[in-house]
């Protein structure tokens, strides 16, 4: 019942990330004839809000280092993510190969 | 979520920083003193970092049409108490602000409060209350690990109102604008963060439920069950 329990919550998370995919539809180029882009960060759109809120004001510092390029943005977010999976699943690992070895004790114990 | 290098004028980010120190000292004096005691719980606060690591590179579409990331604090903060979130949460964001020029190091202090302060203390505090009112196990983590995203987003969007207040309405006008980029969006992303929250807990429910009985997540019967 658990197993069947979080797959399920593993699905309701890929639908949570899939839906608005296919619920956001593109708009038509403006009037500049740009592509309008979707799903680009909040962050950008909150300093675009600063922006219209406080036109005059402008960023006192800047990052010391940005990665060069998106490609290069999108391999530093993956390594990010793989350090943490990487972990979590050596976690597991060795949780089920520990609970396996107490069973089978468990289970000779008593001879 | 991250408010972007540079974003916030100097007093602000001087008086977020002021701020959040202390609770990244009293964190790590916390963190020192549970690994000293209890050795053994070295993995279970491996797995909450890791946690916080994944969900935070995990940039996630929503129904607004922009992209956002879960925190991951939630966990954490159930498990090793609120206070040992921020200097986990400083290591995320300091990668994050050095290497991705995501978030940033002016803005650093502010980021922690929002995410590795407001978040991990309501996480702890709706678990606790969800397990006082009797909610059942996996319900209560849900409702603190999705309520403990959502508001560190609604703490960026104060921080960001209190910074620049709209010139006609003031913080409250500009609250709602910062809000609706952040928050909003942020709800499908807090539900999924709940989830998958529940999903590890369920996995430490079982292969570890003596710690988390030591650690008052759970009770004995609980731990029994």
């Amino acid at each position: 019942m658990k197993r069947y329990q979080n797959l399920l919550m593993m699905f309701a998370v890929v639908v949570l990330v899939a839906l608005p995919l296919w619920m956001v539809q593109k708009p038509a180029p403006g009037p500049d004839g740009k592509d309008v882009e979707i799903f680009l960060g909040a962050d950008d759109q909150a300093k675009n809000v600063i922006g219209t809120i406080a036109p005059e004001y402008q960023p006192w510092f800047k990052p010391l280092m940005e990665p060069p390029s998106g490609e290069v943005g999108s391999l530093l977010f993956a390594l990010q993510a793989a350090l943490g999976a990487g972990f979590i699943g050596y976690w597991y690992g060795s949780a089920t190969a520990t609970a396996r070895i107490r069973r089978e004790q468990g289970n000779k114990a008593p001879c | 979520m991250h408010i972007m290098e540079g974003f916030l004028p100097i007093e602000h980010a001087i008086g977020w920083t002021a701020a959040s120190a202390p609770f990244v000292a009293y964190g790590l004096y916390t963190i020192n003193k549970r690994i000293k005691e209890k050795p053994e719980q070295r993995m279970l606060l491996g797995v909450a970092a890791a946690f916080t690591f994944v969900l935070s590179a995990l940039k996630m579409p929503s129904v607004t049409g922009s992209c956002s990331h879960p925190t991951g604090t939630g966990l954490g903060a159930i498990l090793f108490g609120p206070a040992a979130m921020a200097p986990i949460g400083m290591v995320v964001l300091l990668f994050q602000a050095i290497l991705l020029a995501h978030g940033g190091l002016t803005t650093l202090g502010a980021n922690i409060f929002s995410m590795a302060i407001v978040g991990p203390f309501a996480a702890a505090a709706i678990y606790r209350l969800a397990k006082a009112a009797r909610i059942p196990f996996g319900s209560s983590i849900f409702l603190a690990a999705s309520c403990a995203d959502l508001l560190t987003y609604v703490t960026t969007s104060a921080q960001l109102a209190l910074a620049f207040p709209d010139p006609a309405g003031g913080f409250a006008a500009s609250f709602a604008k910062f809000a609706t980029v952040f928050a909003v969006t942020q709800i499908p992303l807090a539900i999924s963060e709940g989830l998958l929250t529940v999903i590890v807990m369920n996995a430490l429910l079982r292969f570890n439920p003596l710690e988390l009985q030591d650690m008052n997540v759970i009770t004995a019967q609980e731990a029994q069950a």
